[in-house]
């Protein structure tokens, strides 16, 4: 093979290139992820939409229940106001699910995949460096929204003699698990996406696990949901960013607890995405 | 250099690829010719690991392609020029390759300007048309200088210029001594470009020869006759143990004979000739011949000679125009279809060979 380079003449107006430096392996594939992803519009706008609907939701909110509430000081203070101070995150997991799921569908719904594996044959490298820039990316941009929300949500509240702030009683914490909660979002809708292939389908499971299955559980005996109730993915993950753990049914996990059962539905579905990406068919 | 040993592929019961076994060699153009749904693409996407072979193995200069330590210094492969996110411009496009094989950032500028697609470097690749896209993928083939090209129909939808170009291009990475391998479903393009044959026909390696020998091998050779009275001539044609296939239209086609030797029995026999030309048969005739007889013995069909049929279609249209797409896509030089009414094709011209 190399005499088959050495004699090459430059017919074709290519120069040759030196020798290969080496392989290619996982810090050639986190940087080609990086690139894609920074390359692509709608990646820039999905996760500026899950910014600005997230923020945006979480100061109306804000505005809204520190202007108009009737309650004393002393009576909102019995309130978790660190999770309503972030609400917005209710919607900004929608978006973060779209984020999760195109960081891999659009490979497939484009033919790109067949490029990408084509450049990185070992598909584990592949699948490993999205996973990584998609943890990273919606780990900042989750937590963006989270402090963000809370800090404005602050002033708010300080115009009604409410002392909030990261000090507060679990308040870091939560806020901290507010951002956590959308990168769980995401990841799940990675390994949806990876077993899917399918844009459309992805996020329609997203949304099914994360908001539809509660409407469900709804509809279910009192005895049924109090089994039942803390174990759905947002009423698990949703303890990660509150101060007060409690149930309208039943009991709640604790704020890790309920968090490693949330990150339990990801693990399942990037499992699931992963056995699909290395085994079948590109 | 490419290996296939007893290379298979089946989708549930349908065999895509069926013990493949041939080598593609470094220093000339090899052409994967079959029509299509033969199993091209199938095979192809096994040699870069796309596809997993349900057994069987293929390698690349010995090593299978996903245990390569730079892949695209190996291997540049354009098989879909699709295979593109049409939101990333075409240079950040090759950016992304580039970083996952650790090739210089200068190699990204180095090749766009080989193909020509400078001036559109930055904008997006979902507006590209299908040459400039095709472009983009030959560049993505280039990218790591590698010894092994392949490509999965370069010429489909160019216009005659994209043609000329990609056919150039082929024979110059040949001539550095590259391995350069290309598929195709005319047997017309192949002529023109490929030293040597690979022919593949419902997963069958049906061929697997230089180009010279397959056309020694393939071209054949009839007189049309034409007379008012073929019906008596016929018969005194067949005496002399030649071959005679009636068309139907008062011509037949006379195999095994030469003019000068039919022209002596009419005279005998004092009948009327109206046409007597010598006409070869085109090495796509040639290849069709070799599928179809694939087809009939696959699906035990009633494929004639000089009809072929999609492995797809069901066995019961035996006219369908296989090679119908042909037409109307821009190509420099149509290949000869086999004309449902029985006139010859065009003969094949063995000078446009080999320029």
């Amino acid at each position: 093979m190399s005499t088959i380079t050495d004699t090459r003449s430059t017919l074709t107006g290519l120069t040759p290139l030196p020798p290969a430096s080496g392989r290619a392996g996982f810090g050639g594939a986190l940087r080609s992820e990086w690139t894609k992803i920074r390359s692509v519009k709608s990646t820039v706008w999905t996760l500026a939409a899950a910014i600005i609907i997230s923020v945006g939701i979480s100061t109306l909110g804000n505005w809204g229940q520190a202007s108009h509430t009737s309650l004393s000081a002393a009576d909102l203070a019995r309130r978790d106001l660190v999770q309503r101070s972030m609400f917005g995150i209710m919607l900004g997991q929608l978006v973060m699910v779209v984020f999760g799921a195109l960081a891999i569908t659009s490979e497939y719904a484009t033919g790109m995949v067949r490029t990408s594996l084509t450049a990185q044959p070992r598909r584990l490298h592949v699948y490993f460096a999205k996973l990584v820039i998609v943890t990273v990316i919606a780990f900042v941009v989750g937590e963006i929204i989270s402090f963000a929300s809370f800090l404005i949500g602050t002033h708010f509240w300080a115009t009604k003699g409410v002392d909030l702030s990261l000090s507060s009683h679990g308040a870091l914490q939560a806020v901290i698990g507010g951002g956590l909660y959308l990168d769980g979002a995401a990841l799940l809708a990675f390994g949806v996406g990876a077993a899917l292939r399918h844009t459309a389908g992805t996020i329609t499971v997203g949304v099914f696990l994360l908001f539809v299955v509660s409407i469900i559980v709804n509809f279910m005996p009192d005895s049924w949901q109090a089994d039942i109730d803390k174990y759905l993915p947002a009423n698990a993950g949703g303890q990660v960013w509150a101060t007060q753990h409690t149930a309208d049914v039943g009991t709640a996990f604790g704020a890790w607890a309920g968090f490693a059962v949330y990150i339990c539905y990801a693990v399942i579905a990037l499992l699931a995405g992963l056995l699909v990406f290395k085994r079948k068919d590109a | 250099m490419i290996q296939a040993t007893a290379l298979t592929k089946r989708y549930g019961t349908k065999v895509a690829v069926d013990h493949a076994e041939f080598t593609v060699a470094p220093g000339k153009v090899t052409g994967f010719l079959g029509p299509n749904g033969a199993g091209k693409s199938t095979t192809m996407r096994m040699i870069l690991g796309l596809d997993r072979p349900t057994s069987g193995s293929v390698t690349i200069n010995g090593i299978p392609y996903d245990k390569l330590a730079a892949p695209l210094r190996e291997v540049g492969a354009l098989l879909d020029a699709k295979a593109v996110h049409g939101g990333r411009s075409a240079y950040n496009h090759l950016q992304v390759l580039a970083k996952a094989n650790g090739l210089p950032r200068a190699r990204v500028d180095t090749v766009i300007d080989l193909v020509g697609l400078h001036s559109v470097a930055k904008k997006r690749a979902g507006g590209f048309s299908l040459g400039m896209g095709q472009r983009l993928g030959i560049a993505a083939a280039l990218l790591g200088d590698p010894g092994i090209v392949m490509f999965d129909e370069p010429v489909n939808g160019l216009d005659p210029e994209g043609i000329l170009w990609i056919r150039n291009l082929m024979k110059a990475l040949a001539a550095e001594g590259r391995t350069v391998f290309v598929s195709s479903h005319l047997m017309s393009e192949m002529a023109l470009t490929a030293d040597h044959l690979v022919v593949i026909g419902l997963g069958r390696i049906l061929a697997d020869e230089p180009m010279a020998e397959f056309i020694a091998k393939n071209s054949v050779s009839y007189v049309l006759v034409r007379s008012p009275q073929m019906a008596d001539l016929a018969p005194k044609l067949a005496l002399r143990g030649w071959r005679v296939e009636m068309q139907g239209d008062g011509s037949a086609h006379v195999y095994d004979a030469k003019p000068s030797q039919i022209g002596d029995v009419a005279g005998t026999e004092q009948l009327w000739l109206h046409e007597l030309t010598l006409v070869h048969s085109s090495l796509e005739e040639a290849f069709m011949r070799l599928t179809a007889s694939s087809v009939e013995y696959h699906a035990g069909g009633t494929a004639g000679t000089g009809t072929t049929q999609d492995a797809a279609k069901p066995p019961s249209s035996p006219d369908a125009p296989v090679w119908g797409e042909a037409a109307g896509d821009g190509r420099a030089q149509p290949p000869a279809e086999p004309d449902p009414s029985g006139q010859p094709p065009t003969p094949y011209q063995n000078s446009e060979r080999g320029q």
